[in-house]
């Protein structure tokens, strides 16, 4: 036996390590400012940490830890996109999610389950084929199934012809899972406070200091903080804080809704998405149905719920699952999703020195937080576009070279 | 649902209309540089505000413009295009709004839409 254990065995005090280490007060200075805890700054300031031993990093977070658009989303991690550079991206990010429990020394209920995105007509059957065939060139388990195929998989599933739109088949991606979405962000904060990184919540960045080109520190509601090296990962405001260091952007901003049904047994084990009727769904581990839609149908900073987004949502539930008329919703919310014209983020250097900048992240971000929190780490550090994310950067648009990611990137545009 | 107010077929469910975006003039193709079209394309001032937008009334093809804030969600008025060009012929000199008043904005129908 271990003397430590025996030891520990034996002591009349058995000191619980604290979950996350705060520090009350902010510091003059630090090598990193990352503005924004949410799951990308958070993954950022980690690997900052342990991958380029870069540790006087401050987050800063205007409202609570991980508490935007980290905790609005619906937890789905898949590769299966059209693009080989995006294949590429997502395919790494979910080989980080399969090892994040143990990586991060916290539960993030990672769990597999198959990934359906319906067909319910031609030209939705050639977009399947197409980003098969793509998947399976980058090693990305997908493939095209029949419809027969997708009820023998999923049984509980109406594929019958008396639906307004039958279903025809689906690209089947076995990897797709879906993950405790607040565990991933608590456990970045909590391995990157162990190693010194500094989370300050309730810190609102005021205005960004910028000398000869160059990004210099933050002017916060706390005081005026500098830095070597400031990046922005603000889901939902990337705009508005990218104003604030002189750069306009390509994003619209759109809400996205989602709701749950109350809980109940396991009765889907997959994640079911068609992109024809708008919809998507899985089971959370807690038995509820998690459910959405595509984003809102004009631009709004507002979380507020519709009622047209629930009658169109479950018009179309219902005929995929009628079980679900049985089911009655228990609550409902909003996220703020930053669209990009081509439907991929925006990563990387800026044409400000020293500042950097994780964006564009519109219905896509919780499943890319791994990888990109590494490759932005990796941005950081050595002041240059890792190869995974130069078709990612901002300068695409300067030189009309797009990621289109719309056939892919979720349900219906 | 929400009520639009098209300024050639009146009040119409929102879901009858498309959005257009932010309004922002259109370089000149003859003389415009590739930064200026990625401008015009691509970036977006992405306003938490009141905005100027374009919307389309989709059965009737007939592309206007709203005044809206993107905060409040609240439509504050719509105009046709020739409307929104007085005003701003009107607004560059210096004199006052033009008499002519604008369809006013939209209404939301009972508490449900809230």
């Amino acid at each position: 036996m271990p003397f430590a254990l025996l030891k520990y065995a034996l002591s009349r005090e058995h000191p619980d390590d604290p979950h996350f280490r705060w520090k009350p007060d902010l510091k003059k200075t630090y090598d990193v400012i990352i503005i924004g805890a949410g799951g990308h700054g958070l993954a950022a300031a980690y690997h900052l940490a342990k991958d380029h031993g870069i540790t006087n990093i401050a987050v800063l977070e205007k409202g609570w830890l991980a508490g935007g658009n980290t905790a609005r989303n619906t937890t789905i991690v898949r590769a299966n996109y059209l693009t080989p550079e995006g294949v590429a991206f997502y395919k790494e990010s979910v080989e980080l999610f399969r090892t994040l429990s143990n990586e991060l020394d916290i539960n993030v209920m990672y769990s597999e389950r198959g990934h359906f995105t319906l067909a319910h007509t031609d030209a939705a059957m050639r977009t399947a084929r197409w980003r098969a065939e793509v998947n399976k060139h980058m090693g990305v388990n997908s493939e095209v199934i029949d419809a027969a195929e997708v009820k023998r998989i999923c049984p509980t599933m109406n594929v019958t012809d008396d639906a307004r739109y039958p279903v025809l088949g689906a690209l089947y991606h076995p990897p797709g899972a879906i993950a405790r979405h607040d565990a991933v962000a608590w456990g970045y904060a909590k391995e990157a406070m162990k190693r010194g990184v500094e989370v300050h919540t309730q810190t609102e960045v005021k205005k960004i200091l910028i000398e000869n080109g160059r990004a210099i520190g933050v002017e916060t509601n706390r005081g005026v903080i500098h830095g070597a090296k400031i990046m922005q990962a603000v889901a939902g405001s990337s705009s508005h804080v990218a104003r604030m260091a002189g750069l306009k952007l390509p994003i619209k901003t759109i809400p996205l809704q989602a709701c749950v049904s109350e809980p109940v047994k396991p009765i889907l084990d997959q994640i079911v998405v068609s992109g024809s009727l708008h919809v998507y769904i899985s089971q959370s581990a807690r038995g509820e149905m998690v459910m959405g839609g595509a984003t809102d149908a004009y631009g709004l900073y507002s979380s507020r719920s519709t009622l047209d987004f629930k009658e169109s949502l479950m018009g179309h539930m219902l005929e995929l699952f009628p079980f679900m008329g049985e089911l009655r919703i228990l609550r409902q919310w909003a996220g703020m999703a930053d669209m990009t014209p081509d439907f991929s983020p925006v990563m990387g250097l800026t044409p400000v020195e020293n500042y950097y900048i994780d964006a564009g992240w519109g219905t896509w971000g919780f499943k890319a937080t791994p990888v990109c929190g590494k490759r932005m780490a990796e941005c950081v550090a050595t002041g240059r576009q890792p190869d995974l994310l130069k078709p990612f950067a901002l300068s695409r648009f300067d030189t009309f070279d797009l990621v289109g990611e719309k056939g892919a990137a979720s349900v219906g545009h | 649902m929400k009520i639009l107010n098209c300024p050639l077929n009146g009040p119409r469910n929102i879901s009858e209309f498309v959005w257009g975006g932010e309004m922002k003039p259109m370089p000149d193709p003859a003389t415009a540089t590739d930064a200026q079209w990625t401008d015009f394309l691509f970036l977006e001032d992405n306003t938490a505000g009141e905005i100027t937008e374009w919307w389309l009334h989709a059965p009737t093809n007939y592309w206007f413009i709203a005044r809206r804030n993107t905060l409040t969600d609240e439509i504050i008025e719509t105009m046709t295009y020739d409307a929104y060009l007085a005003r701003q012929k009107a607004n560059a000199s210096g004199e006052a709004e033009p008499a002519a008043k604008p369809t006013t904005g939209g209404t939301e129908t009972g508490a449900t839409s809230a």
